[in-house]
């Protein structure tokens, strides 16, 4: 006699600890086995695109602040950098050393939270998380350091940055890299080689390179998947092209790829920041600009690499004090649309860690 | 072998049982602020302050009331006098463009972090209460501020406080 059995739906989330934010995910199991997956977002939603329509352009570093809360300063820097294009200017060259050195701390932070909560949501709960968070906390320091806030940093203005480094940062500055490149060999120690990582990252949650380009997935999970595409390379702004960096690529596209090239970036992160540090010019942080700008009517996209992916803002003015459209591409949001291909067909278990390794945040797919 | 990541992992947690734990606690200890933080308590030199209201007309979420009236020292023409000053610290978002804008450094960041209060109206600073507060203004965007260290009792006068 054969059982009569009907697929299931389970709710996940909203306030769910492991999604990340306040996530939604309408799974149908069939048993164990995930059939169908519907995600469901918009709680987070504050309307920075409408908000931002109504804020003179200085105002608006504080809006993206808010957007990806665990990468603050690689916001700002999107922001900024579409607004410059709308003007036709450039930060002066160490403005512009100042905010690539900031946006490497910012992805090495970002990183070590991934890192963090991924570890956790696989089991290995509280002691990486910890030893993560000591790490990021290092890096909060030195941007309370230049700019008095650790997560609202509204650090970067258009054309450079608000201050000067302060003089008590260099030494502080030293005194982190030389510590770093220890303590991400010692995260890779701790678990990297442990069999049940293993057998629950590798060949888990595949995403082909096909599958990745076609979801227009950017960022360390394109990569992973064996594609080499890094805004900081293939299409250089600031001063990235007078550094000297590589970009880890993984092959498979499973979670463990995902999650060793994290750790991998890390270290480049801190090779371009030790050369920020060293090449570092003279000369002003920053362009003498009104507070109140008017850039002439047109449009621009400004976009970075930000550690999830291609962060950009396209901006359209109409010659007024404030935007008269300000759209946002988060990286977090287009590389959820392929969240149910990747899900469909594993078990339950793996949910939790496959959405982990795509490092989404929520504050920036609802915005 | 089986095992051997489970051991290596082991090795680094040992490492860390004896190592200096790098949590303050909290109220018996303190972590001390860096120069530049931007805190609660803004200070404020009415004596500086002309009432221009580039603050308020600064700030992204209109934080800042400020009311005028006409100055009533007849001798002194370049400046309005203040009825009203008050920041609402509950919406405020402590993103420093307020001080950014003000033209005559009569605003600066504080550097105080500890101001719960049971009551959203509590959260308002009013005139007087900028008046008679301790002023220990932050370095952010007043660089030559920069090394002040703050005693409890410290309180820069507007002399001292520099430009
Ligand atoms: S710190 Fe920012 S939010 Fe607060 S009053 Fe000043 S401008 Fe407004
Ligand atoms: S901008 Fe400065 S001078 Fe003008 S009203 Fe505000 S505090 Fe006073």
């Amino acid at each position: 006699m054969t059982l009569k059995t009907e697929p299931i739906t389970v709710n996940i989330g909203p306030q769910h600890p492991s999604t990340h934010g306040v996530f939604r995910l309408r799974v149908a199991f069939d048993g164990e086995v995930i059939q169908d997956v519907e995600p469901v977002f918009g709680y987070l939603h504050r309307g920075s695109e409408k908000l931002a329509e109504e804020r003179t352009y200085t105002q608006v570093v504080t809006l993206t602040d808010r957007l990806d809360y665990v990468a603050p300063m690689t916001s700002n820097q999107a922001y900024v950098l579409a607004v410059e294009r709308l003007m036709g200017i450039e930060a002066p060259e160490r403005g512009q050393y100042i905010r690539v050195m900031m946006a490497e701390l910012m992805r090495i932070a970002s990183h070590l939270m991934m890192i963090g909560f991924f570890l956790q949501d696989m089991g290995a709960f509280g002691t990486p998380l910890m030893y993560t968070f000591r790490e990021r906390e290092d890096i909060l320091d030195l941007f309370e350091m230049v700019c008095g806030a650790r997560i609202t940093v509204t650090y970067m203005r258009v054309g450079g940055v608000q201050a000067d480094l302060p003089p008590e940062f260099t030494p502080a500055l030293e005194r982190f890299l030389a510590k770093i490149p220890g303590q991400i060999d010692d995260l890779e120690q701790l678990l990297s080689g442990n069999e049940i990582l293993i057998a629950r990252t590798k060949n888990v949650g595949l995403l082909s390179a096909e599958a990745a380009i076609n979801g227009s997935v950017t960022g360390p999970a394109l990569r992973a998947s064996g594609v080499d595409w890094d805004l900081r390379k293939s299409d250089p702004y600031e001063i990235y092209d007078q550094l000297e960096f590589d970009v880890p690529i993984g092959e498979n596209g499973d979670n463990y790829d995902r999650f060793v090239l994290r750790l991998e970036e890390m270290r480049q992160s801190v090779r371009i920041v030790r050369q920020c540090k060293e090449q570092m010019p003279g000369g002003p942080h920053r362009l003498e600009l009104p507070m109140l700008l008017r850039p002439p009517a047109g449009d621009a996209y400004g976009r970075v690499e930000a550690p999830k992916g291609e962060l950009g803002f396209y901006l359209v003015s109409d010659g007024s004090i404030a935007p008269y459209r300000c759209a946002i591409r988060s990286p977090s949001f287009i590389n959820l649309t392929v969240l149910r291909d990747m899900l469909i067909g594993w078990k339950l278990a793996d949910m939790v860690t496959i959405f982990g390794s795509l490092d989404v945040n929520m504050g920036e797919v609802d915005r | 072998m089986y095992g051997e990541g489970i051991l290596k992992g082991m090795a680094v947690t040992l490492k860390h049982l004896f190592k200096k734990p790098v949590t303050v606690q909290y109220p018996e200890e303190r972590a001390p602020m860096f120069p530049r933080f931007r805190g609660y308590e803004f200070v404020w030199y009415e004596d500086r302050c002309t009432g221009c209201a580039s603050c308020a007309k600064y700030c992204p979420l209109g934080t800042i009331r400020i009311e005028t009236e006409t100055e009533p020292d007849p001798n002194v023409g370049d400046r309005y006098g203040l009825k009203v000053f008050d920041i609402d610290t509950g919406r405020c978002m402590f993103c420093g463009l307020c001080v950014e804008a003000c033209p005559y450094d009569a605003l600066f960041m504080g550097t105080g972090f500890e101001r719960a209060t049971y009551t959203r109206p509590s959260m308002v600073v009013h005139i007087d209460e900028l008046r008679a507060a301790k002023k220990k203004p932050s370095a952010y965007a007043r660089p030559h501020l920069h090394g002040i260290n703050f005693e409890d009792e410290t309180s820069l006068s507007s002399e001292e406080a520099g430009r």
